[in-house]
């Protein structure tokens, strides 16, 4: 009996089921609807039943899935942009926006709470607090600011193209993904370091 | 000198477009001079390399309790 080839994947790798939890997680925190959600990681796992012998341990399952996962995700985000166009949202929140900011600064526009020290960047991608946190602070940005800022870093979106499918102008574009940083980066502060817990 | 107002806005615009040379001179010397905003540029670098983990699949989005 011969080795089975490098080439097929190994039989101790886990079944695309079992990824199903993360592929959810995954998919609700971009697209924020729970059946919607559902239904594009139950066509992915269905697509990766029928593409096993494809797949060929080329990468982890995890990042395979990811891929077909990321695929169903920016169709689903491209049909809800033209269903719930967030073009009028964003021109609120982009006004919104420099008001929000007024606190952060102070009368001479240098800061009046200064961001702090994270630490090293790589043992905060290791630290479990670091991602619940993230996942909990996105899931807190308004659905407009979170389209586009998962369109951009997510999915990869050049901002000329996010501008082509949301409808908005450049400028409006900068404004919303710096506002998402913004409140990421405020949010991350007071969960992940606010107790105390992680950081270097 | 551009105030860290400034700085934070273009800071961020750096991820999406690439900055006129004034611009980046003007946000390096404030950098050299502000603990905040380097603080700031380094988070956004770290919020950067977080999405790139989860857009490759490799965040450890680990059970929780929904």
């Amino acid at each position: 009996m011969r080795p089975p080839a490098s080439g097929s994947p190994p039989s101790d790798d886990p079944a695309p089921e079992t990824y199903r939890d993360y592929l959810y997680r995954f998919a609700v925190l971009q697209l924020r609807d729970p059946h919607l959600a559902e239904d594009a990681v139950q066509e992915t796992l269905l697509a990766a039943v029928t593409a096993k012998s494809r797949f060929a341990g080329r990468s982890s399952a995890k990042t395979w899935l990811t891929g077909i996962l990321k695929h169903k995700i920016a169709d689903l985000v491209r049909k809800q942009s033209r269903e719930t166009p967030l073009a009028d949202a964003i021109r609120v929140e982009a006004v919104r926006e420099s008001d929000e900011f007024d606190a952060l600064f102070r009368q001479n526009e240098h800061w009046s709470s200064p961001p702090r020290d994270w630490g090293n960047p790589e043992r905060a991608l290791e630290n479990k607090h670091f991602w619940d946190a993230l996942e909990d602070c996105a899931t807190l940005m308004s659905p407009a600011v979170a389209r586009v800022f998962m369109m951009r870093e997510i999915q990869g979106l050049s901002t000329e193209e996010i501008c082509k499918e949301v409808g908005i102008s450049t400028t409006n574009c900068w404004v919303m993904l710096h506002r998402a940083r913004m409140s990421l980066r405020l949010c991350l502060e007071q969960k992940w370091l606010g107790d105390g817990a992680g950081g270097a | 000198m551009i105030t860290c107002r400034e700085v934070t806005r273009l800071i961020s615009e750096g991820h999406d477009r690439r900055l006129s040379l004034s611009e980046r001179i003007g946000v390096r010397l404030h950098l050299m001079m502000c603990n905040g905003c380097r603080n700031f540029d380094a988070q956004l670098r770290l919020i950067r390399k977080a999405c790139q983990r989860l857009a490759n699949g490799e965040a450890p989005l680990d059970p929780r309790e929904r």
